[in-house]
């Protein structure tokens, strides 16, 4: 079996992707307007729909919120690799003498900076337009989007990187991560919904926010266990 | 810990994907200092070779051993000790050629990978433009910044899959320059092409292979063309 190397090296490589992925969004903006733009577009049309006479449904922001983040999060994630693959230097990332799981990691991080910073965006555009006190609680909010976010993304991010070189990745990606990550997605909506109510049980927050952290570790470790060997050949 | 090895020896290697064949039985070996040439028509097997001796692609029969390393065995720090050119550049077009070459000088463990790049772009003839980005590079330009980015690390085995694709007549020149360069200083080049005036008189050993099947192997192969058409020609 290859010698592991030391978890120190793994963050060093993480970091070095993460920066990268940083700073190439940063010098295109591409992933960054694509999904803002779709993930906003989401919510105004739900709004449309959906508020009448300045009445939004009960608990209507906390699902429409984790629409917006889990079609906004899969855009970004199929893109993501696009990038990867048009250019080809995923398989440049494989050929390096680092640890595969660094890679995933460092893929990770980034898809999860992205998806935070279309949901700093999303959180009061939801807010407003659904007059729901979804900023009352910003500890919890916080806690809660980013215990799903990474559940979503480690499942994502697998996935997309599987997908790379398959014809159809941009239908299979969703067939494939949606089912999968359905427990994630009701753990956020109901914990967020919890967080809209006037009287807010804090006690069936933590549970949600224990099952997403949970859910998270569960991803994560799947993810880092089969990312080399999904990756090889 | 870092690995070295003086000779790269394939046995029997074969790679199907289903059904189709796209390497049957090749073997051969070659050491340092020298550049073995993969020569043969458009699907000949010359890519899937390289992607395999850079441990891309697992063989579905036979052996790769490098010295006294197997592929399996080793992992990353064998993947230290390859550097790679491709059909495609590996760069990231949005980042600047020196952000390129860090990038992959830090992903290999550079200590110090600024300069590491910096001493890359002096030896492509392009410190000048080091903080351009990639996509404003020509073709040309982008090769000699590929070429480089597969050697920033010093790697022993060098790997490069038709790397005169696309380059001027000077900017070949350049090329067969840093290819004798490299054997002088002891690394073990595998070079697959099928531009047969470049690589002549470049090349140690050849391999001739078709449809996935080595045809021929020759020992300093001299007047590439004729011998390239009278090989296949029987085959």
């Amino acid at each position: 079996m290859p010698a592991r190397r030391s978890l120190g090296e793994g963050v060093r490589v993480a970091w070095l992707i993460l920066r990268k992925d940083l700073t190439v969004e940063v010098r295109s903006l591409e992933i960054a307007y694509t999904t803002l733009f779709f993930a906003v577009s989401c919510v105004l049309f739900f709004a449309f729909a959906l508020v009448k006479e300045g009445k939004a449904p009960e608990d209507g922001a906390a699902g429409i919120l984790w629409i917006a983040i889990a079609f906004a999060g899969t855009l970004a994630l199929g893109r993501t690799f696009e990038r990867e693959r048009q250019s080809e230097t995923l398989r440049a990332l494989l050929m390096a003498p680092a640890d595969r799981p660094a890679i995933y990691v460092g893929k990770l991080l980034g898809i999860i900076a992205l998806l935070v910073a279309a949901e700093i965006v999303l959180v009061p555009l939801v807010a407003f337009l659904f007059q729901a006190p979804l900023l009352s609680h910003p500890f919890w909010l916080g806690a809660v989007l980013l215990s799903g976010t990474i559940g979503f993304a480690a499942v994502g991010t697998l996935f997309s990187a599987m997908l790379v070189r398959a014809r159809s990745r941009d239908v299979l990606l969703p067939v494939l991560l949606y089912p999968i990550t359905v427990p994630v997605i009701i753990a956020g909506v109901r914990a967020t919904a919890e967080l809209l109510q006037p009287d807010v049980e804090l006690a069936l927050v933590r549970f949600w926010v224990a099952l997403l952290l949970a859910l998270d570790v569960v991803f994560v470790t799947l993810a880092l266990w089969t990312f080399e060997p999904l990756m090889t050949d | 810990m870092s690995i070295d090895f003086n000779e790269l020896t394939a046995e029997d290697v074969s790679r199907h994907f289903g059904r189709r064949k796209a390497l049957s039985r090749i073997s051969f070996r070659t050491g340092t200092g020298s550049i073995l040439g993969l020569l043969g028509p458009n699907g000949a097997g010359k890519s899937t070779m390289i992607a395999v001796l850079a441990t891309l692609l697992r063989p579905s029969g036979g052996d790769i051993r490098y010295g006294t390393h197997m592929a399996s065995a080793t992992g990353a720090e064998l993947r230290a000790r390859i550097g790679v050119l491709g059909h495609d550049l590996f760069l990231y077009p949005e980042l600047t050629a020196r952000e390129n070459l860090a990038f992959f000088a830090g992903l290999y463990g550079a200590a110090n990978a600024r300069a590491a790049a910096d001493a890359a772009l002096d030896r492509a003839g392009l410190a000048d433009r080091a903080d351009d980005p990639i996509s404003s590079f020509s073709r040309g330009m982008r090769q000699r910044v590929a070429l480089e980015r597969s050697l920033v690390h010093g790697p022993r085995l060098v790997l490069l899959d038709e790397p005169f694709t696309g380059l001027d007549d000077a900017s070949a020149a350049a090329l067969v320059a840093r290819l004798r360069g490299l054997r002088n200083e002891g690394a073990i080049v595998v070079l697959a092409t099928h531009d047969l005036d470049l690589a002549e008189g470049l090349l140690d050993s050849a391999l001739f292979l078709r449809d996935g099947r080595m045809v021929e192997a020759v020992a300093r192969p001299g007047a590439l063309r004729s011998t390239y058409r009278s090989i296949m020609g029987r085959a």
